[in-house]
């Protein structure tokens, strides 16, 4: 499809032919420029064939029926769940689908919730699932840069429960304070959730290391990882973490389909989130047993087509190769990042180097509020995402109302980071701060 | 660059010299409002007198944080309200709201919007349009409260 070419970087403009969103202008004819992929990332063609394929040709309820079609449905799906844990070195029976990440975090925050109600109740839970009861004195660990989607469910979980949440904070370079970590980490927490890479900062964290330290406690360990995922090769076993959630649509794949790994075992002890028909062993009017997971979690008719789509994504992601995707963002980073640096009364939030950092990238230019410095680059045509990027406690931490942030892709090439350097030049001379 | 007629002169000019900004006393009541979507607040302030078709907006005060628009929006906003009657004052927020909401299509009535007119263009950019009602909104929501308020004393 295409190859690595000098310094690291991927032959964009072939990879640009395979999106047709790509070409298309806006605002009066301006070309697209986007920088917006962290909010979700852009298709090509591949995966909407793919999804175009299943619906003429295959469409049919999964799991149900003995007909040919759903004989087909059913083989696509799973074949699709075989391919998309492959990508992350996991068997399809630790894959679960969900509608997006933020569903696969509240599903397990919502196995303790679960288990916690029950086991008030006096329903009698296997041994397995007794960690998943929390209560008075226990606690949940976050930090102080995660997605509000791996926030507020252990907000709630914690006001329903209890518990108490407790987060590591930031140093003024953008990275976890680990200092605190080995005087937050004690018996009585029971999860810790951390993001991998943070969508506002940019900055990756040592998932490994914060996975041992919580082990060694007893902890359960969640990773959002969908800023990682789309961007770096991930073995979910390296992450020495029990569950990584992260979402589909921002990794080519269609909106609507987010994914849930989990080690056997813990998947096996969690209670169900969602419940309905798929999802169950037996049902009688007296009460119901449920299936083994995946299927535990996947109450109802589920997302075939996108499940596909997925599948196709990540096999197009496969064929470029994910260290070169990593690579070539690394190099895009390291231009991006030095050439900010050369604009007067322009400050990256987030690490100002490309050490352990992906490709996004968020900043403030002196003077002028992001929604203005955004609007400015949409009347040139460029797509950058402007506000708190669901991070308001990393806004505050900073002490910024807001930040403009650019992310890349394997799409993006230089001269996206050139258009954008040019477009704040712009801004800043529009509003006389130049 | 169409955005120009998005950023007329006279939002800029009241972006950078805005009107009546601070809190002031005494007042009635205090909101603060936030538009969720960018993380905007606004602390705002009213003072009332007078009852019925006479109850006077005295004071409108405010403090805010935010992009040009949120910000402009506040200061002509204090122009329009400040020393009017309640009832005049939530009739150009009713027009305000109409115009922000049509999209482009509204001919906004410059007699009861004045200055706001220019913020027309803001319409047709769906996303900012928050912004220039997050001034409007407060003012709305201050002088309900302090309207209510204002006839229990009187009972």
């Amino acid at each position: 499809m295409t190859s690595l070419s000098t310094a690291g970087l991927l032959d964009v403009e072939s990879i640009k032919a395979d999106f047709p969103i790509l070409s298309r202008t806006v605002r009066d004819g301006r070309k697209l420029v986007y920088l917006d992929s962290g909010a979700t990332s852009q298709k090509p063609r591949q995966v909407l064939d793919a999804e175009r394929e299943f619906y003429e040709q295959h469409n049919s309820a999964v799991h149900r029926g003995a007909h040919q079609l759903a004989e087909e449905a059913t083989d696509a799906y799973e074949s699709a769940r075989q391919r998309i844990a492959a990508f992350v070195g996991a068997p399809a029976s630790e894959l679960v689908f969900t509608r997006n990440a933020t569903e696969s975090i509240n599903l397990v925050a919502y196995a303790f919730s679960n288990a916690t109600d029950k086991a008030r109740q006096g329903v009698a839970l296997p041994e397995s699932t007794q960690r998943f009861v929390i209560g008075p004195g226990d606690e949940v660990l976050v930090t102080e840069m995660e997605h509000h989607a791996n926030l507020v469910p252990w907000q709630e979980l914690c006001l329903k429960t209890g518990a108490t949440l407790r987060w590591l904070g930031l140093t003024d370079e953008g990275r976890l304070d680990l200092e605190g970590l080995t005087s937050l980490l004690t018996e009585r927490t029971k999860v810790v959730s951390v993001v991998h890479q943070s969508n506002i900062l940019g900055t990756i964290n040592p998932v490994h290391e914060i996975a041992r330290a919580a082990h060694a406690v007893g902890a359960l360990v969640v990773v959002d990882a969908c800023q990682s995922v789309p961007h770096m090769p991930l073995n979910v076993n390296d992450l020495g973490a029990d569950l990584v959630a992260w979402s589909g649509h921002k990794m080519l794949g269609p909106t609507g389909i987010g994914c849930l790994w989990g080690r056997a075992e813990v998947l096996d002890s969690m209670p169900p989130f969602l419940t309905g028909g798929s999802m169950i062993e037996t049902v009688f009017m007296e009460g119901s047993t449920y299936a083994p997971p995946p299927q535990r979690f996947e109450a109802g008719v589920p997302m075939a087509a996108q499940a596909i789509g997925l599948a196709a994504a990540v096999d197009y992601l496969q064929a470029i190769g994910m260290p070169a995707i990593a690579a070539h963002e690394h190099a895009l980073t390291q231009d991006v990042v030095a050439g900010l640096a050369e604009i007067p009364g322009v400050r990256i939030i987030g690490p100002a180097n490309t050490v352990d950092r992906g490709s996004a990238v968020s900043f403030v230019v002196d003077g002028v509020h992001p929604h203005d410095v955004g609007q400015i680059l949409d009347s040139l045509g460029i797509a950058v995402r402007v506000g708190h990027h669901c991070a308001w406690p990393v806004c505050r931490r900073y002490g910024v109302p807001a930040t403009t942030r650019a992310t890349f892709y394997l799409y993006n090439g230089l001269d996206d980071v050139t258009a954008l350097t040019d477009g704040i030049h712009e801004v800043r001379r529009f509003w006389g701060v130049s | 660059m169409q955005v120009e007629a998005l950023y007329q002169e006279i939002i800029l000019d009241h972006y950078k010299r805005p009107h009546g900004r601070g809190l002031r006393e005494p007042f009635n009541t205090e909101v603060h409002h936030v538009n969720p979507t960018c993380g905007d607040e606004i602390t705002l302030r009213v003072l009332i007198s007078g009852f019925g078709d006479d109850m006077v907006i005295e004071d409108v005060s405010y403090e805010s944080q935010g992009c040009s628009i949120s910000q402009a929006s506040a200061s002509v906003m204090f122009d329009l309200v400040a020393g009017e009657t309640v009832d005049d004052a939530l009739r150009a927020q009713e027009e305000f709201l109409h115009v922000m909401h049509s999209r482009g299509e509204a001919e906004p009535d410059e007699e009861i919007l004045g200055d706001a007119v220019a913020f027309e263009g803001v319409s047709k950019y769906p996303a900012r349009v928050k912004c220039a009602l997050l001034g409007w909104m407060a003012l709305k929501d201050a002088v309900a409260q302090a309207a209510a308020a204002h006839e229990e004393e009187l009972d």
